[in-house]
């Protein structure tokens, strides 16, 4: 569904941020995508809906050239790709509603939504969406009163109601507290699957990320290094990913948390 | 594992040696230099001061004429004039704001980097750095030669003067927004106005009122002064209770102008304190 095909970015500083990098992704199918600080994570998914140009190479969308498109087409195409933030990114001075409805501004005209008149049908959809993530007494305030994970899960809401194939998500849990990262984790990996949505994940947390994704991604330098089912992360793969450290901890630390959610999930 | 940073720096050296900050220029030749060319310059400019100690002896006497007549402010006997010209400032003052807001704002705009493509940046910087190089009053004085004595030279020259001032601080502000929020709701699609509506819009609108109330503020004093070159307003009356020495007209006029100042000040601590 999601073909890139050697892309590469050059800043205008001279640092490539993304070496020829050449991956399919199928619908339906959650990977996470990991590296060191600076190894392109989030030049990568930045690539794909174009909020930054790549410098070579196409992104091609259920068959869409994302790369070729006039401003008007990319609006349309970034219609079909939600975005999830690190630290959020909700307009803070706006309402959660108004938050959730912005998800809806490349479907409506610019007087409705100046005017906040959006159709019924989008305000319902709004009201589900925040009903699902729990947040549904929320939707009158305004987001900097929210906590951080109920800002990430507005953040969910603006993106599901899109409508996307696909959801970008750039390290949706940095600076979550340990358990809301798992919470705000499995929401995004259960929206995923009701919906059939494909998704990106850029993640810190090799053990989160092996908890829940079908495939990782390991990037270096802007070169893809690892692909791979997350079972295969070994202490080697993890040093050609990531550079010398004993991994023998994090990996085993997932297998353990692993347990402690089957143990919890068979105690409800 | 211990961290381990390549330098010659050594602990046992350091223990025991007291700890000063680093100097801000840290070449201590051109530390002192600067020091010694700062004493010589307030010297020569303390010596080149000239007072005319006996016009200051004379003027005392004027100068306390004034100050007495603020004790016998005189409200009455040109209360027509008076009330004429601060409603006509008053007007100008509130026609000058509104119009250059409106204008400010797509000038503003276009001149934040972060948001505007460069050919546009560059013209709107233009447009603000021409209003902000012309003076207040050079600007009146040129208009009044222009449209002749009266409230519309003045009007135009403080909504000129509105644009360099207020474009130049919103550009400023949509510069320093967080750049996270406009990224996301660029990423839904939205158009170009949409993005401006919903991701710039309510970062940069508390400042946005706050310096509009400012500029209110500023524009009503300064229609005051603008009286003086001829520009209309309470400034024309002032300028003529001066020139029949009728201080305490003049001084009724100046603790009107003080008052209205104070109730502005005043008005805009509460909205801004209502719009955070």
């Amino acid at each position: 569904m999601l073909q890139l095909n050697g892309l590469t970015k050059t800043y205008a500083t001279g640092d490539k941020a993304l070496k020829d990098v050449t991956l399919a992704i199928p619908a339906g199918q959650v990977v996470a995508l990991i590296g060191p600080s600076g190894a392109g994570k989030s030049t990568l998914i930045r690539c794909i809906n174009r909020l930054v140009e790549p410098t070579e190479g196409t992104v091609v969308l259920n068959g869409e050239t994302i790369s070729g498109l006039s401003s008007a087409g990319l609006r349309k195409a970034r219609r079909t790709m939600g975005m999830i933030f690190q630290e959020y990114a909700l307009v803070e001075r706006l309402t959660v509603m108004e938050n959730v409805l912005s998800g809806r501004l490349g479907y409506v005209g610019f007087w409705r939504s100046f005017l906040r008149k959006y159709p019924q049908k989008d305000v319902d959809e709004a009201y589900r969406l925040l009903d699902r993530v729990g947040l549904l007494a929320m939707a009158d305030k305004r987001a900097d009163e929210l906590s951080g994970g109920q800002r990430q899960r507005v953040g969910i809401c603006r993106a599901l109601i899109q409508n996307p194939k696909l959801l970008l998500v750039d390290e949706p849990t940095a600076s979550l507290d340990p358990k809301t990262s798992r919470q705000i984790m499995r929401l995004i990996c259960e929206l995923c699957a009701e919906r059939g949505l494909a998704a990106i994940i850029n993640i810190h947390d090799v053990a989160l990320a092996q908890m829940f994704v079908a495939r990782v991604i390991g990037l270096q330098l802007g070169v893809v290094q690892f692909d791979g089912p997350p079972d295969a992360l070994t202490p080697d793969v993890l040093t050609a990913i990531y550079g010398e450290e004993d991994w023998q901890a994090t990996i085993e630390d997932a297998g353990e948390e692993d347990e402690d959610e089957a143990a919890a999930v068979a105690a409800q | 594992m211990s961290a381990s940073i390549a330098t010659d720096v050594r602990l046992e050296d350091r223990m025991g040696r007291a700890w000063k900050k680093p100097p801000f220029i840290t070449n201590p030749i051109l530390r002192y230099t600067l020091l010694g060319i700062t004493i010589i310059y307030l010297y020569l400019a303390v010596n080149s001061i000239e007072v005319n100690w006996a016009r200051v002896s004379e003027g005392l006497v004027r100068g306390w004429e004034f100050v007495k007549a603020f004790a016998n402010p005189d409200f009455t006997s040109r209360w027509n004039d008076i009330r004429d010209g601060i409603i006509e400032s008053i007007i100008i003052t509130i026609a000058s704001t509104v119009v250059g807001i409106a204008i400010s704002i797509p000038i503003g705009l276009g001149a934040a980097r972060n948001i505007a493509p460069l050919p546009i940046y560059l013209v709107c910087r233009a447009i603000i750095a021409l209003s902000r190089a012309l003076n207040e009053i050079i600007v009146a004085i040129l208009l009044v030669a222009i449209f002749g004595f009266g409230p519309l030279a003045g009007f135009l020259t403080l909504a000129f003067a509105t644009i360099g001032f207020l474009s130049k601080l919103l550009a400023e502000e949509i510069e320093d927004m967080s750049r996270s929020q406009a990224e996301a709701v660029r990423a839904t699609g939205s158009s170009w106005m949409q993005w401006i509506d919903y991701g710039v819009k309510p970062q940069v609108m508390p400042r946005l009122i706050g310096l509009s109330i400012y500029r209110l503020d500023i524009n009503f004093r300064e229609s005051a002064v603008l009286g003086l070159v001829g520009a209309g307003g309470i400034g024309a009356t002032l300028n003529t209770a001066f020139d029949r020495y009728e201080f305490d007209t003049a001084a009724a006029i100046l603790l009107i102008i003080i008052v209205i100042v104070m109730v502005l000040e005043y008005l805009s601590g509460i909205i801004r304190a209502r719009v955070q």
